[in-house]
C-alpha cells in the first residue's frame, strides 16, 4: 500500500509517494539520494543510522518513511553546506581523528547535534553515556570522546546561531 | 624526508567522510538498478534434495531467481588464496565453495538461491517464499569431537573432518624436556567471535554492452585480486574489468577473503540480465555468511630450567577452519609462528590440525591467529613463574632475545613462506616503559595493598608480544606532478579506515617538499592502477607505502634533471623546495614545479631516446620478508566481587613499530585495536548450539564494547626501524588487538588471587568469570581461622 507524504529534510519539502513499509533510512538513501546516513544493523542497536526528528535523535531504520510525515528531518548533509565549510562538531572530529573508516560518523554527528546543545559542558563520563547508543568499531571511543569535548568548547565559543542556524 | 613524515596532522579524507559526501557501495546508484537477496540455508548439513523456486519466480518485480542448477557451466568451486606451506610430511585437502550449494548444504547461511528483483523488499519477499527439501545430518559443531568422535563428514572423502596437519620444529624439544627442571602443562582454549564491520559487504555490478567493459564496486580490501579472478571466472579480459572498492566501512580482515559467493555472481548476473544489480549485506547476513575466526584448541607445554630460562615449547592444537578452507592455513600458521614472541626459544616442537566443521568458512581476522599463539605463550609464563617463585616480569626479562641478536631467526615457516626472522628489535625498553607507565612498581608497593585492604578486588598485568607484519609479494605506486602543480599518489591497495590518503600523501609531500593539501590520494580502483595484492598483515603503511616513496623519490629526480637544464645548472645544485625548483644559493633562479611538469609533456619536440613524458614515475616495492613489531600491554583492571564484572582503571600499550609515519593515526589504529581485543576477550562470544544454528547473531545478542566499556589507552612508542624497507617502517595494524588476552587473565589471577585461580580460556564474560571463580574456590577453599 502507498501513501504521498510531504516532509521537509535540511529545510527543503519534499513530497513523495512511499510504501507503507518503506523504512525512513531507505527513503533518505535511495529515495532522495541522502546518502550520508548508513545503515549498520536494521535492528536500531548501532545508531549509524541516527537523524534528527523537529530536532531529536531517532533511528531512521526503525522508524517508517510514512511516520516522518509532516515533520522535520535533518540528516548529516544538513549540519554542512560543504566539506569547506565543516559544523563546529564536524570540525572537532577532524582535528581530534574522530573517525576512521567513517561509516559510523553521521550516526555520532547527529546524536551530539542535540546532546550538546542540551548539554554545552559535559563531563567525561556524560559524554560516554551519550554516546554508548551508538557503536564505533574503528577508534575505540577514545578520540571520539576528544572530539566531543573539543566540540562542546567550540560551540561554546561560538556566536549564538552560528552553527548552521541553531543546529 | 622534511618533518611532513612523522608529522601528526590531521587527515585529509575527513571533510568528505563527516559530510556524508563519501561514496561506500551501498550508495552507488545506478539508472535501472536490480536488487538481489539471497536464500540461504537453515541448515548447518543436510543434503539438498530440491530447491523449489516456482512461487518465487512468478511473483510481481521478481526479474529472475537462481539456484546452483541454473548457474551451468558458472558454477564452480572458489579458487584456493593461499596454497598451503612447503613444510616437510604436510596434509592439506583443498575443499572450497560452490557460489550455491548443490547436493549438500555445510552451514547455516550458505546461499542457495540468488533473487533478482526490482527493489531490495521485492527481492526479500521471493526469497522468502522458495520451498528448500532439505535432509538434515547431524552437525560437526564441537572441534575436538569433530576429529575424535565424529557425528559425521562435513566432506565425505575427508576423514575425521582434518583438512590439514602440519609439523614444525625448531631444534628438538624432547632434548629440552630431558634437560628441564620444571615442565608446565595445560590446555588453553579460545572461541569464536566475528570481525563486525559497521558496514556489511556489498557488491554492484553494471556491465556495458557497448563499451564491452564491466565496472564491479565492492567493498572489499583486495580489488586488483577480485578484479583478476572475475576476468578469468567470466571470461573477460582484466582490461574489461574495472573493480573499485570504495570507501569501506571497516575490514579487519574478512573483506579479504576472497571469492565470497556474492562476488561472483553478481557480477555475473549483470552481465547475464543486462541490468545492474546490487546487493547489500544486511546484518544477519554478516553474522551468518562473513567469515569469523578463532577456534581452537591447544595442549601445550613449556620446559624451564630453575632459574625460569625457557629450553623449549611444545604445542599441539587443534583449529576450526570451518565448511571450507579456500584462504589455505594462513591463520593457524600465524598462531605457530606468534607463539614464540619476543622470547629465545631454543627448541620448539609446533603441530597443528585444521579440521572441518558446519560453520562459517574461517580465515582472518585483525590479528589472524596470532591471538591464540600470544595467549599460549603468556600464560605458559605467568604460570611458570608462580610454580619458580619468580616475578612475571622478571621470567620475562630473562628470556628476552638481546637487542644484538637481530636479524634473528627462528627457523619455522611464517605465512609468507619464509624462515620466520625477525629483521630489528630491542624489547627491553618496551617492557621498562610500559612497567613505568603503568606505575608497576607503587601498584605493588602501595596501590593495590591500600586498595586491596579497603575491598577492591585490583589486579595489575603486563604482557609482551611480537607481530610479523608488512609481508609481501608486492605493492606498486604512481606518482605524479601535474601541470597544476597538485601530486597524485595512485596504488592499488584498498582502504578501510587506515588514513592512507593522508600517511600516503605525507610520504611522497616530503621526498617533494610539496604542501599535504596539494596531494592527491586514490587507492582501490583497478581502474587507476593495475597490479598490486591487498591490504592485510598489517602491510599497507609498509609495502605500498615503500613504493609510494620509492616513486616519488623517482620523480625527484625528473625533476632536478629537468630542472637543471631549464636553469642551466649543475642538477646537484638543485633543489626542491615549497613547490619549485631552485639553484642552491640562488633563490632568484627557480620554476615551479607546476611549470616543469608543463615542460616535461611539451607540444612540440620529441621525447628523448630514454626518457619519458611527465613528472611520474611508477615503482614496485617487495619485502624479502615481513618486518616484526613489538609491544607490551598493560592494565590495572578491578573485578566486583558479586557480579564478576570486570573495570579498567588504566590501559597502557607501548609499541614499536620503526619509524612512524603519523602518530596521531598510529595511536587510533592501537586504541581500536584494544577495543576490539577488549571486546574478544570480555564482551564477544559466538555462541553455536549443537545444531551448529548461531544463537546471538544480533547486536542485542552479541555484545560490541560500546563507549562505557573501552578505557582510554595511554600509548608509548620505542622506535626500532625495519631494515627491509626504505622508509623504515613496520605495521601497525593488529597489534593493539593481539595480546588482550593473556593481559586480561595476568591481571585477573592477581586481583583474585586468594581465589587460586587460572585463565586458560578466552573469551570470559562476567559470567563465565564467576563460574571460574566458583570452580575455583571449590579446588582451593580458603583457609580458615
Amino acid at each position: 500500500m502507498s501513501h504521498e507524504i510531504t516532509l521537509t529534510v535540511n529545510d527543503q519539502a519534499y513530497t513523495r509517494v512511499v510504501d507503507s513499509r518503506l523504512l525512513l533510512s531507505d527513503f533518505l538513501r535511495h529515495t532522495l539520494n541522502l546518502t550520508g546516513t548508513h545503515v549498520g544493523c536494521e535492528h536500531g542497536v548501532c545508531g549509524a543510522c541516527t537523524v534528527l526528528l523537529d530536532g531529536v535523535a531517532v533511528r531512521s531504520c526503525l522508524t517508517f518513511a510514512v511516520q516522518a510525515q509532516g515533520h522535520a528531518v535533518t540528516t548529516v548533509e544538513g549540519l554542512a553546506s560543504d566539506p569547506a565549510h565543516l559544523h563546529p562538531i564536524q570540525q572537532a572530529f577532524w582535528e581530534a581523528h574522530g573517525l576512521q573508516c567513517g561509516f559510523c560518523t553521521p550516526g555520532f554527528l547527529m546524536t551530539l547535534v542535540p546532546f550538546l546543545h542540551e548539554n554545552p559542558d559535559p563531563t567525561e563520563a556524560q559524554i560516554r553515556d551519550a554516546l554508548s547508543g551508538n557503536l564505533c568499531r574503528c577508534t575505540g571511543y577514545q578520540f571520539i570522546v576528544d572530539a566531543v569535548r573539543l566540540a562542546a568548547e567550540k560551540l561554546r565559543a561560538a556566536p549564538a546561531g552560528a552553527a548552521g542556524g541553531g543546529l | 624526508m622534511t618533518r611532513l613524515f612523522g608529522a601528526r596532522v590531521k587527515r585529509n579524507e575527513d571533510p568528505r567522510l563527516l559530510t556524508g559526501r563519501a561514496q561506500f557501495v551501498d550508495d552507488v546508484h545506478l539508472p535501472d538498478l536490480a536488487h538481489v537477496a539471497f536464500k540461504r540455508s537453515d541448515y548447518a548439513h543436510a543434503r539438498l534434495l530440491n530447491v523449489d523456486v516456482a512461487a518465487a519466480r512468478a511473483m510481481p518485480g521478481v526479474i529472475a531467481v537462481y539456484t546452483a542448477a541454473d548457474l551451468g557451466d558458472f558454477w564452480q568451486p572458489s579458487p584456493l588464496l593461499v596454497p598451503p606451506p612447503p613444510t616437510q610430511h604436510i596434509v592439506f585437502h583443498q575443499r572450497t565453495a560452490g557460489q550455491l550449494a548443490r547436493d549438500k548444504v555445510r552451514y547455516v547461511g550458505e546461499p542457495v538461491a540468488m533473487v533478482v528483483a526490482e527493489s531490495r523488499y521485492l527481492a526479500e519477499d521471493a526469497a522468502e517464499t522458495i520451498v528448500v527439501d532439505y535432509d538434515p545430518l547431524p552437525a560437526v559443531v564441537d572441534l575436538e569431537a569433530a576429529v575424535d568422535s565424529p557425528a559425521g563428514l562435513v566432506h565425505e572423502d575427508v576423514a575425521a573432518n582434518i583438512a590439514a596437519h602440519v609439523i614444525q620444529e625448531k631444534g628438538h624439544y624432547p632434548a629440552a624436556q630431558a634437560a628441564a627442571a620444571v615442565v608446565i602443562r595445560r590446555r588453553f582454549l579460545y572461541d569464536r567471535g566475528t570481525a563486525a564491520p559497521m558496514e556489511g559487504r556489498g557488491v554492484v555490478a553494471q556491465f556495458d554492452p557497448l563499451a564491452n567493459h564491466l565496472t564491479v564496486w565492492d567493498s572489499t580490501q583486495a580489488p586488483i585480486p577480485i578484479r583478476n579472478g572475475l576476468a578469468r571466472m567470466l571470461g573477460l579480459s582484466e582490461r574489461q574489468v574495472r573493480v573499485i572498492a570504495p570507501f569501506v566501512g571497516g575490514g579487519f580482515g574478512p573483506k579479504i577473503m576472497m571469492f565470497y559467493p556474492e562476488e561472483t555472481l553478481v557480477p555475473w548476473a549483470a552481465i547475464r540480465l543486462g541490468r545492474p544489480l546490487k546487493w547489500i549485506e544486511d546484518r544477519l547476513e554478516n553474522f551468518l555468511a562473513m567469515t569469523q575466526e578463532r577456534g581452537q584448541v591447544h595442549e601445550s607445554e613449556m620446559a624451564l630450567t630453575r632459574d625460569g630460562k625457557i629450553l623449549g615449547v611444545k604445542d599441539i592444537f587443534l583449529h576450526d577452519t570451518g565448511a571450507y578452507d579456500p584462504y589455505g592455513l594462513t591463520v593457524p600458521l600465524n598462531t605457530q609462528c606468534t607463539l614464540l614472541g619476543p622470547y629465545v626459544v631454543p627448541d620448539y616442537y609446533t603441530e597443528f590440525k585444521a579440521v572441518f566443521t558446519n560453520k562459517i568458512i574461517v580465515t582472518p581476522y585483525r590479528g589472524a591467529g596470532r591471538q591464540h599463539g600470544v595467549f599460549v605463550m603468556e600464560r605458559l609464563l605467568d604460570i611458570a613463574a608462580k610454580e619458580l617463585g619468580i616475578d612475571p616480569l622478571e621470567i620475562r626479562r630473562r628470556n628476552l632475545i638481546p637487542p644484538d641478536q637481530f636479524p634473528y631467526c627462528n627457523e619455522i615457516i611464517f605465512q609468507d613462506f619464509t624462515k620466520l626472522t625477525y629483521d630489528s628489535g630491542n624489547y627491553e625498553p618496551i617492557l621498562e616503559k610500559a612497567k613505568a607507565m603503568i606505575g608497576w612498581d607503587a601498584f605493588h608497593q602501595e596501590e593495590g595493598p591500600r586498595l586491596r585492604a579497603a575491598g577492591k578486588r585490583v589486579g595489575i598485568g603486563l604482557v609482551l608480544y611480537v607481530e610479523g607484519t608488512g609481508i609481501g609479494p608486492y605493492e606498486g605506486a604512481r606518482v605524479q606532478i601535474e601541470p597544476s602543480g597538485k601530486l597524485t599518489v595512485v596504488t592499488g591497495v584498498g582502504t578501510q579506515g587506515q588514513g592512507h590518503y593522508t600517511s600516503f600523501a605525507q610520504i611522497a609531500a616530503a621526498v617533494l617538499d610539496l604542501p599535504l593539501e596539494d596531494v592527491l590520494v586514490s587507492t582501490g580502483d583497478t581502474g587507476q592502477f593495475n597490479w598490486g595484492t591487498g591490504t592485510f598483515a598489517s602491510r599497507g603503511a609498509v609495502v605500498a607505502g615503500s613504493a609510494v616513496h620509492s616513486a616519488a623519490v623517482m620523480v625527484r629526480a625528473k625533476a632536478l634533471k629537468l630542472a637543471a637544464e631549464v636553469l642551466e645548472a649543475a642538477e646537484e645544485d638543485i633543489e626542491l623546495v615549497a613547490g619549485h625548483a631552485q639553484v642552491r644559493g640562488t633563490p632568484g633562479a627557480r620554476i615551479s614545479l607546476a611549470e616543469l611538469a608543463g615542460r616535461a609533456n611539451p607540444l612540440r619536440g620529441a621525447v628523448q631516446p630514454g626518457t619519458e613524458p611527465g613528472l611520474e614515475a611508477t615503482a614496485y616495492f617487495g619485502p624479502p620478508m615481513g618486518a616484526t613489531a613489538s609491544g607490551a600491554h598493560a592494565l590495572v583492571l578491578e573485578v566486583d566481587p558479586e557480579t564478576c564484572d570486570v573495570k579498567i582503571h588504566r590501559y597502557v600499550v607501548v609499541h614499536d613499530c620503526g619509524r612512524v609515519i603519523n602518530p596521531l593515526i598510529l595511536e587510533g589504529q592501537v586504541h581500536g585495536g584494544v577495543a576490539q581485543g577488549i571486546g574478544n576477550v570480555f564482551y564477544e562470544q559466538l555462541i553455536y548450539d549443537e545444531h551448529g544454528q548461531l544463537l546471538n547473531a544480533s547486536f542485542m545478542d552479541y555484545l560490541l564494547p560500546t563507549a562505557n566499556d573501552v578505557p582510554r589507552v595511554a600509548v608509548g612508542h620505542e622506535e626500532t626501524p625495519s631494515p627491509l624497507n626504505p622508509i623504515g617502517v613496520k605495521g601497525a595494524g593488529e597489534a593493539g588487538a593481539i595480546p588482550v588476552g593473556p593481559l586480561f587473565a595476568q591481571a585477573l589471577e592477581n586481583a583474585l588471587a586468594d581465589t587460586g585461580i587460572e585463565i586458560r580460556e578466552i573469551p570470559l564474560s562476567p559470567s563465565r568469570l564467576w563460574e571460574l571463580v566458583q570452580e575455583a574456590t571449590a579446588a582451593h577453599p580458603p583457609a580458615t581461622g
